[in-house]
């Protein structure tokens, strides 16, 4: 399979997850959209990688395996801000009862 | 010996720091000993290095590198030779007996402006001896600026008077038009021969380097130092004006110091000078013309201090028409007779104001005599000495002056004669309206009048011995042969001058002539001045009492189209320029903070938005400007 798809693929997720992220307030919602960029990304680079390791097979075995090693990174990362970020929701939650972002706006004070 | 003679030096400083930090926890009593002792001790000092400069003559000690750049060095050098042994005795001497005055003059002062006004005074003496220490120009130059400030601080000594402040300020600024052409001199110096000590200036390789160009424009420059600091035309106006601060620091600028450092500084180029004739015939004109113009301006005035400061200006333009003339020595040894006939009649001023309780106008003085016994014998001395009646030392000192302008020209000698007489008519005008006739003041001055304290009386009697005999060291070759013993002593620094030229009798007719007319001008104005009674003045008299009006001349052609540029500078530039610029930065940087803190508004959405905007914008740049 081309390429191409796999980029067009991967940057319709990638806009999803931003409009998900601009346009929405419910914190899960916007949660959700963050991961969705970065699998992504994820699934970019594992294409990417693949097909650099089609290309140069034959010079280096172990061709193009940098990319799907940082996608572990991403996973691993990802899960603990996954963690994190629940545990920030369910604060928030507990403080206002609600899950909308906009009423955090207390940041700016 | 390297560490004596800088002790001389470093004593003065220590009193300086001594009476100037302890003037809150000291007592007055403490403060007056300090300072009189540092100096006595000072004093001692130079008067051990005269001795050994007697034995051994010139010696320059370099003490360490005070400025280098690149090859070429100002080393921290001082030199002791004959004429700045001389002048070290007359500073610690007539400064001792001045400092010795005022702890007694200043007593009614609070202790911590009583620790301010010593702690001054130490500092003057301090930079005074730096002036005739210095072994070269650089040296010279940081005593001789040090020694323009300290007037300034003195001078403005009651800084709470306004009036006194403007002529502190006017002493300053003068004396910096002065030290503006000494600069000059010092970098052309430089320019030319790579160096600033005397010792090589001085000799005769460097003098062969110099053009003659050179050399009048140098010692031209340096003249102009001169006049500043020495109170000539057309830079005199702030010594009479510096008569704001008190009467021992009037003596001491006067008498002592300052003033006395133009002179030095000319003596101690003297080689430079010889060898510019037109400089010297500029130093004569304009040493003469301040001698009378300044004798005239004193023959109306009648603030007891002013007419003291009018007379020094006149002395100091005597010792300028010698240095003229080539008679280095002649002016030296004036300084020297000076120094104690005008610090005596200073001191005797102050005593006379000190009885008057606090007034100068000798208008309301008379028959003082009989109260003031000390103060009036020693003035007496005092008016006779700046008269030039023989055998009082200002006789020998005039004498040589008055001779040597008669050996140049008749025509010189009959103007400087004319001045000496207009001296002793001003002179004893001053002495008849203060001390003989009657009382003219207030009742409640007339029961205060009192003698001064001993430690007021009793540096006038030093002072009024030293008036009598210090003509002695220079008594002429027609009355004793090598009588002339300052000259003599001087002569390795100064060179030896061309013999006089005039005959025995012509010199003991002048001398009769020039005694008996004075003594003529004494008697006038003995008839004059013993019954005054106060008179309206004619036009001329208005003229002179109001100093020919040189100050507002001076005010009309500088002080104001300089005060006029200043405020339209001010107006023009600071408010609509440099304002302008400085507050429009700050209400930009205000306005905009404003503006951009709106984007702040809490909202992670926005932020985000942003973000992403600046990241596609960031993108798009970067793709476009690879292409």
């Amino acid at each position: 399979m081309p390429i191409n798809y796999y980029i067009i693929l991967s940057i319709t997720l990638f806009c999803i997850g931003i409009v998900g992220v601009l346009t929405r307030r419910n914190a899960i919602i916007v949660f959700m959209c963050i991961e969705l960029m970065l699998n992504a990304v994820n699934l970019l680079m594992v294409a990417f990688s693949k097909m650099h390791h089609l290309k140069n097979a034959a010079i280096n075995a172990s061709a193009g395996s940098e990319g799907q090693l940082f996608v572990f990174f991403i996973m691993v990362v990802a899960a603990a801000e996954v963690s994190v970020g629940l545990a920030i929701i369910v604060m928030l939650y507990r403080n206002t009862h609600s899950v909308d972002i906009n009423f955090l706006n207390r940041l700016k004070h | 010996m390297k560490e004596f003679l800088m002790l001389i030096l470093l004593l003065p400083l220590l009193g300086f720091f001594l009476s100037g930090l302890g003037r809150k926890t000291f007592h007055k009593k403490t403060i007056s000993a300090i300072s009189c002792g540092v100096i006595f001790l000072s004093f001692l000092l130079s008067y051990f290095q005269f001795l050994d400069v007697v034995k051994s003559g010139v010696v320059v000690f370099d003490y360490f590198n005070f400025i280098k750049v690149g090859t070429f060095q100002i080393p921290f050098s001082l030199q002791i030779d004959q004429l700045s042994s001389v002048f070290l005795l007359i500073i610690t001497g007539v400064g001792f007996l001045i400092h010795v005055y005022s702890a007694s003059y200043m007593k009614a002062e609070s202790t911590e402006h009583y620790g301010r006004f010593f702690s001054y005074l130490n500092l003057f003496i301090f930079f005074m001896l730096l002036l005739v220490l210095g072994g070269n120009f650089v040296i010279l130059f940081m005593g001789w600026e040090g020694v323009g400030l300290c007037s300034y601080l003195l001078i403005g000594y009651w800084f709470k008077n306004n009036e006194y402040n403007y002529a502190a300020r006017k002493a300053f600024i003068m004396n910096r038009i002065g030290d503006l052409g000494f600069l000059i001199a010092i970098f052309w110096l430089i320019a030319k021969l790579d160096t600033t000590s005397f010792s090589i200036i001085f000799s005769s390789e460097s003098l062969a380097k110099l053009s003659s160009f050179d050399i009048t424009a140098i010692t031209l420059l340096l003249f102009v130092g001169a006049t500043g600091k020495s109170a000539q035309i057309p830079l005199y106006t702030w010594l009479p004006d510096a008569m704001a601060g008190p009467t021992p620091v009037s003596a001491l600028i006067h008498a002592a110091t300052m003033v006395t450092a133009g002179i030095y500084l000319v003596a101690r180029c003297n080689v430079l000078y010889s060898l510019a004739p037109i400089t010297q015939t500029v130093i004569i004109i304009i040493g003469l013309s301040t001698a009378i113009l300044a004798a005239t301006i004193a023959l109306k005035q009648n603030d007891i201090k002013k007419i003291l400061a009018y007379s020094t200006v006149s002395q100091l333009g005597y010792m300028f028409l010698a240095l003229g003339l080539g008679a280095y020595s002649a002016a030296v040894f004036h300084v020297l007779t000076h120094a104690f006939f005008k610090a005596l009649l200073f001191l005797g001023s102050g005593s006379v104001i000190h009885a008057m309780s606090g007034d100068q106008d000798i208008r309301n003085m008379g028959g003082l005599s009989k109260q003031l016994k000390i103060t009036y014998a020693t003035f007496l001395i005092g008016c006779f000495a700046i008269a030039g009646i023989p055998p009082l030392s200002g006789f020998f000192s005039k004498d040589a002056i008055l001779l040597s302008a008669f050996e140049k020209s008749p025509v010189l000698y009959w103007l400087a004669l004319v001045g000496a007489l207009l001296t002793a008519f001003y002179m004893f005008r001053l002495f008849f309206l203060t001390f003989s006739g009657k009382f003219r003041g207030t009742k409640l001055q007339k029961e205060n009048i009192h003698e001064s304290p001993m430690a007021m009386t009793i540096p006038l009697i030093i002072l009024a011995v030293l008036s009598i005999v210090g003509g002695f060291i220079g008594i002429p070759e027609i009355f004793i042969h090598g009588g002339d013993r300052l000259s003599q002593f001087l002569s390795p620094v100064i060179g030896t001058q061309n013999k006089l030229s005039v005959s025995h009798t012509t010199e003991y007719l002048l001398m009769g002539l020039s005694t008996i007319f004075i003594i003529a001008t004494i008697l006038l104005a003995q008839k004059k001045f013993t019954k005054y009674q106060p008179t309206s003045e004619s036009k001329l008299g208005k003229l002179i009492e109001n100093k020919w009006l040189v100050d507002e001349l001076y005010n009309k052609i500088m002080v104001n189209p300089i005060n006029q540029l200043a405020r339209v500078l001010n107006d023009v530039f600071e408010k609509s320029g440099i304002d302008a610029v400085v507050n429009g930065v700050g209400k930009l940087v205000h306005y905009s903070s404003r503006q951009i803190r709106l984007l702040q508004n809490g909202l992670v959405g926005n932020y985000i938005l942003l973000m992403i905007i600046s990241m596609i914008i960031i993108f798009t740049f970067q793709f476009f400007l690879k292409k």
